[in-house]
């Protein structure tokens, strides 16, 4: 789960952290009453969404007057906005984050995400701040600068002392950064995230360091023990079938093509798309029923399916573990009746009771193409939804 | 032979009389599994399925002489439990339970690693020998003993991959479900190794996913270290850039994870890789010459 910077930036200045002082508002009168309240004559606003790549698609800017912010308010609350790293749709706005200005002087990354590999909270700093991290690895990786924390006793301070005097930091900011470091390490830990980012972290004129962007993300399984962070949760910025889907125990992920899947298991659910594409067609969806698919959970996976208008044929490939593939072929010839399912639907039964699941199908008087095999299934999808997507 | 476990494995439930634990207790018994008792905190001296009930994990260790353990208990308790039974000497424990926080993994992991106990999972639907010993949640009637060994991060995927080696009559030596999550307390490598030591197992199918680099890790290890033939599958060839594809580990970061990128680590490690999922039976059958 992700967070939003002004959120992030609320839990930083929790832990200390160096952030600017700046509120979060819905409204351009809102946006003109924090500025005034900041005082000054210089303020940056942004826009909040999930997504990377604001500044560049115009959702930052600084302004030196109450028109400026008035006209930014105006021109992004209530609309989307598409960048990079977003769809074609872009992600709405429904607040922007008014701050105080920072004088920079250099422009720092860090960040920290659980590495796969070592099995430990990994850090990452580097002297190429303000641009995407992911390009700097690739072009060049000694420019990134990595201490890893021990799970059994935490981030040390001569850690962050390390990393900062390899960044060619002086003086106070040696110290600074270090309790930055820590302070960050134990954040992450108190609160289960699986990353943060500050980008850029910078060196102000006066020569403090300073956190100017902040990015967190949650562990959606530790959401249960991090109520606070869990209430922060913004569904608008996340796909609304995704949740809807979420709520019946359901895991889907829109894609672009026409042949609709449903599947037991988030493995197969991958590996019947695969085939799908291997057989000349494009998958619409990635949808796991789970393990134990209900006929509840089976009408609503069609509902979710079929809401996308995209969608030519459905196929559902069920291994039958635990869950018998006769109650699923119950499942399926009820939900198609209730739904009215007009597209072609092609099922391919494989293990527990799967005879007895083919055999409800065919006595039905519902419209199912049976597949023998899971090859002959992914075919028979293509072929129904016109061959080549 | 096997690996892990077998006919001589004795096995604790924990979490042994929630709905989990019992079916699934249940169908293991049933298949011949030695299950010598459960845990339920609070349930201690009373009887369930015909075995006894312990309040804690030592208890259930030093009444029956476990050696391994399997964790149905829900994901808030499942490192409570892994510490539980590694501290009770038990060396291999299998966690079926899926949605376990990853911080949690990280420091339960670091504490089995140091003292030399194995744990499968979490997130994995455990551990069979076709014959000998179930501990998990797969359907037991679609296993045949035999010569393949299976790892695989998905549950349904390694169905699969077992239905596939016993249409053909290879059968599985042993199969094991590493898990779907990031942090896995076994990976393939780990896995590999064993199968590799293991004279039952002739022949390896690696089904893996998009998320991580552990696949590209396997590669490495088995162009060194194995000299049976390997077949792979990685499923999410299809899968987009930022989704996380219902496995918690199965996402494709900062472009890193690919399917790409892992078949073609593989490929250069001499692993006979195949698009399809519905070919690893028929790839085995052509790399062995089996008939």
């Amino acid at each position: 789960m992700n967070l939003h910077e002004y959120q992030a930036k609320q839990l930083f200045a929790e832990y200390g952290l160096p952030v600017s002082k700046g509120k979060a508002v819905d409204t351009a009168d809102e946006a003109v009453g924090v500025a005034e309240e900041l005082g000054g004559d210089k303020w940056v606003v942004k826009v909040q969404v999930h997504a990377g790549g604001r500044g560049k698609a115009g959702g930052v800017k600084v302004v030196s007057s109450v028109d400026e912010i008035r006209a930014f308010a105006d021109q992004h609350i209530g609309t989307n906005l598409v960048t990079f790293q977003t769809d074609e749709k872009g992600q709405p706005v429904s607040k922007i984050f008014v701050e105080e200005c920072a004088d920079i002087a250099t422009e720092l990354y860090l960040g920290a995400v659980i590495d796969r590999s070592s099995h430990r909270i990994t850090f990452m700093a580097s002297t190429e701040g303000g641009v995407e991290i992911e390009k700097v690895a690739q072009e060049t990786p000694e420019k990134i600068l990595q201490a890893e924390i021990d799970p059994a006793v935490g981030a040390s301070s001569y850690q962050g002392r390390d990393l900062a005097f390899q960044l060619g930091l002086e003086g106070k900011q040696v110290n600074q950064f270090a309790r930055l470091f820590v302070s960050l390490a134990n954040m992450f830990e108190e609160c289960d995230l699986s990353l943060v980012e500050i980008n850029p972290l910078v060196i102000t004129t006066a020569g403090d360091v300073h956190c100017l962007d902040a990015k967190v993300s949650v562990d959606s399984n530790a959401l249960y023990r991090q109520k606070k962070l869990a209430a922060m949760r913004d569904h608008s910025q996340e796909d609304e079938r995704e949740n809807e889907a979420s709520e019946y125990g359901l895991n889907y992920v829109a894609l672009e093509g026409n042949i609709g899947c449903m599947v037991n298991g988030a493995g197969l659910a991958m590996g019947t798309m695969d085939l799908v594409k291997l057989r000349g067609g494009q998958p619409a969806n990635f949808l796991d029923v789970g393990g134990g698919a209900t006929k509840e959970a089976v009408c609503e996976a069609f509902k979710i399916i079929l809401s996308d208008k995209a969608v030519k044929a459905v196929l559902i490939n069920i291994f039958g573990g635990i869950v018998r593939c006769d109650i699923i072929a119950e499942g399926i010839i009820g939900a198609v009746k209730e739904v009215h399912v007009a597209v072609p639907v092609i099922v391919r039964f494989e293990g527990n009771n799967a005879d007895l699941g083919v055999k409800a199908l065919d006595d039905s008087d519902v419209d199912i193409i049976a597949a023998s095999s899971l090859s002959d299934a992914a075919q028979k999808a293509v072929d129904a939804a016109g061959g080549e997507a | 032979m096997s690996v892990l476990v077998d006919k001589s494995t004795k096995v604790i439930c924990q979490g042994f009389t929630g709905s989990q634990g019992t079916l699934h207790s249940e169908q293991a018994i049933a298949y011949g599994t030695q299950v010598v008792g459960g845990v339920t905190p609070g349930k201690g001296g009373q009887e369930h399925l015909g075995l006894p009930v312990f309040n804690t994990m030592r208890e259930a260790v030093d009444a029956t002489g476990a050696d391994a353990s399997v964790i149905y208990v829900p994901a808030p308790f499942a490192k409570d439990g892994i510490l539980e039974a590694a501290d009770a000497g038990i060396k291999l424990i299998v966690c079926i339970t899926e949605g376990v926080p990853t911080l949690d993994m990280l420091t339960a992991k670091a504490s089995l690693n140091s003292r030399g106990i194995r744990l499968i999972g979490p997130n994995c639907p455990g551990i069979i020998t076709p014959g000998g010993c179930k501990i998990g949640i797969m359907p037991a009637d679609i296993h045949l003993p035999g010569r393949v060994g299976v790892v695989s991060r998905s549950g349904t995927l390694t169905y699969e991959a077992v239905k596939q080696t016993t249409d053909l009559g290879f059968g599985q030596s042993t199969c094991v479900g590493i898990g779907g999550d990031p942090i896995p307390g076994s990976s393939f490598i780990d896995i590999l190794g064993l199968f590799e030591e293991d004279p039952e197992t002739e022949a390896i199918a690696m089904v893996g996913e998009i998320g991580g680099t552990a696949e590209e890790e396997a590669a490495a290890f088995i162009k060194k270290n194995v000299t049976k033939p390997v077949v792979a599958y990685i499923a999410g060839v299809t899968a987009p850039p930022g989704k996380r594809m219902g496995h918690a580990g199965a996402i494709i970061a900062g472009g890193k994870g690919t399917a790409d990128e892992k078949f073609a680590a593989l490929q250069s490690a001499g692993v006979h890789t195949v698009e399809s999922l519905a070919e690893i039976g028929s790839k085995l059958q052509e790399v062995t010459g089996w008939s």
